[in-house]
């Protein structure tokens, strides 16, 4: 049976992991070739590595990284933040990346997910989706973008089946309320738009404990749970997480 | 020309850098060459046909390249190892865009349905398939298990993504299989060839293993 998946989220600035409390106040992690050598060890299942650099001057840096973490980690690997044309995809896939995330592009110009799937195939693009709750609007999540500082209008369940229609083989949702909070996915928000679709849905943000997991899949519908600081500060390994999984039943790879 | 020991097959489809890099790593004294030179693949002792995208651009842009017959030449004749669409692409049609393959084996590619898919837990089952699924490995009328599964625990995971399966026609190709939820073949054998609807250089340890033995496999 196919296995439900722990992804490990590393943020990459200047050549280093960092973490953020809702996506401000950003805390040094560690080297990323270490780190994802050391989540490769515990039975991590992916990687996402995301390019959170505000500066286009260090744009070069996450190639570096994703070649050396490529040469001696042997697993997937997706890397986003700042994808912005089919070129960059061509970049990053070149350097050793498996799959390319992308978010803010995604609103701004949506043929180019069309035209990254048809060159690529959809198998390498996954489109990530940072949704809040609204109370102003006629639907309940909106989507945002530019790391969440601006909102679109458009709601976040209709957008994720129009990003899968357009090519995206998988959707990475964040919610935003959540993230850095240590609260728990927004799990009726995953379970709308994993209802919805038929891609592989990854929820993102806000896992505080291992039960958040087990809720990721079970309430959230999630076929995969990404998280980030419970692993940089070692507060759980990823093979506790998955221990904990396969306990309440969950389809893990041990 | 200088002797490759192991070709990777470029026919300008995707990231083909993954499986070279984890060819070097379990094959450190070898060369890895990532080539779309008809005369390099046929001098090569091993050939890896790997494949990302869609099987008609795939098909389109592997005869662009005058690369079928290097193919076809090494598949009957040297070890070989079809990766993904390099699996598909070796029977002779898929549904996907209604394209013809290489047509060396009899058989279809087909797409997994996408409604009314459950695993047994009642959870919708997405497509494309991906992630990690158990392969098990083909040991029927008493078979040892194909050397390429050496050092592999039966029902080992690998890592997937697809959302096509090929169906054989001669069922004595099947050297494993797995389930999304029904039963579809993961794997094929036959004489100096072994192809693998998963992706071996992305499975961690059970997937280096494979391509260790492919490195090390006489046929």
């Amino acid at each position: 049976m196919l296995a439900k998946r722990i992804i490990p989220c590393l943020d990459v600035t200047d050549g280093r992991v960092v973490k953020g409390v809702n996506f401000l106040e950003l805390r040094d992690a560690g080297d990323p070739v270490e780190i994802a050598k050391r989540y490769d060890d515990q039975g991590a299942d992916e990687l996402t590595f995301l390019d959170i650099t505000a500066s286009s001057d260090n744009r070069g840096l996450i190639l570096h990284i994703i070649e050396q973490v490529a040469s001696q980690v042997f697993i997937p690997l997706t890397v986003g933040g700042g994808v912005r044309e089919v070129d960059d995809v061509r970049r990053l896939l070149n350097a050793g990346a498996d799959k390319v995330s992308i978010n803010t592009t995604a609103v701004l110009n949506p043929q180019m997910v069309a035209d990254a799937a048809q060159r690529f195939g959809s198998q390498c693009i996954v489109v990530a989706i940072d949704a809040k709750k609204v109370e102003n609007q006629p639907f309940e999540w909106e989507v945002f973008t530019h790391g969440g500082r601006k909102a679109t209008g458009l709601d976040a369940v209709k957008w994720a089946k129009h990003m899968a229609s357009l090519g995206a083989g998988e959707l990475l949702i964040t919610s935003m309320d959540r993230d850095g909070t240590k609260i728990g996915f927004n799990n009726p928000l995953n379970k709308a738009i994993s209802d919805a679709v038929e891609v592989p849905i990854i929820a993102s943000g806000g896992v505080g404990n291992l039960q958040h997991l087990v809720d990721g899949v079970k309430l959230g519908g999630a076929d995969a749970v990404l998280a980030a600081s419970i692993f940089h500060y070692g507060e759980y390994t990823v093979k506790q997480a998955k221990q904990y999984m396969a306990q309440q039943g969950i389809e893990v790879r041990l | 020309m200088k002797n490759t020991d192991i070709a990777v097959v470029d026919y300008g489809m995707g990231n083909l850098c993954s499986v070279a890099k984890a060819l070097e790593h379990v094959a450190p004294g070898k060369s890895v060459v990532i080539s779309s030179n008809p005369d390099e693949i046929a001098s090569a002792s091993r050939v890896v046909f790997p494949g990302q995208g869609a099987m008609p651009d795939c098909m389109r842009e592997l005869d662009a390249r005058g690369l079928r017959d290097s193919v076809l030449d090494a598949a009957n004749n040297k070890p070989f190892l079809g990766i993904c669409i390099g699996l598909q692409m070796l029977f002779e049609h898929s549904e996907e865009g209604d394209a013809a393959g290489l047509g060396l084996f009899k058989g279809r590619v087909r797409r997994f349905a996408t409604v009314d898919m459950h695993d047994r837990h009642g959870d919708k089952l997405k497509v494309p398939h991906m992630g990690w699924n158990q392969v098990y490995q083909s040991r029927d009328q008493g078979r040892a298990p194909h050397a390429l599964w050496q050092g592999i625990e039966d029902g080992a995971r690998f890592y997937y993504v697809h959302s096509y399966y090929v169906q054989p026609e001669e069922l004595s190709l099947v050297a494993g299989y797995s389930e999304y939820p029904n039963s579809f073949t993961s794997a094929i054998a036959k004489n100096n060839l072994f192809a693998v609807q998963f992706h071996p250089e992305k499975s961690a340890s059970a997937g280096l293993q494979m391509l260790s033995n492919f490195v090390n496999w006489l046929p």
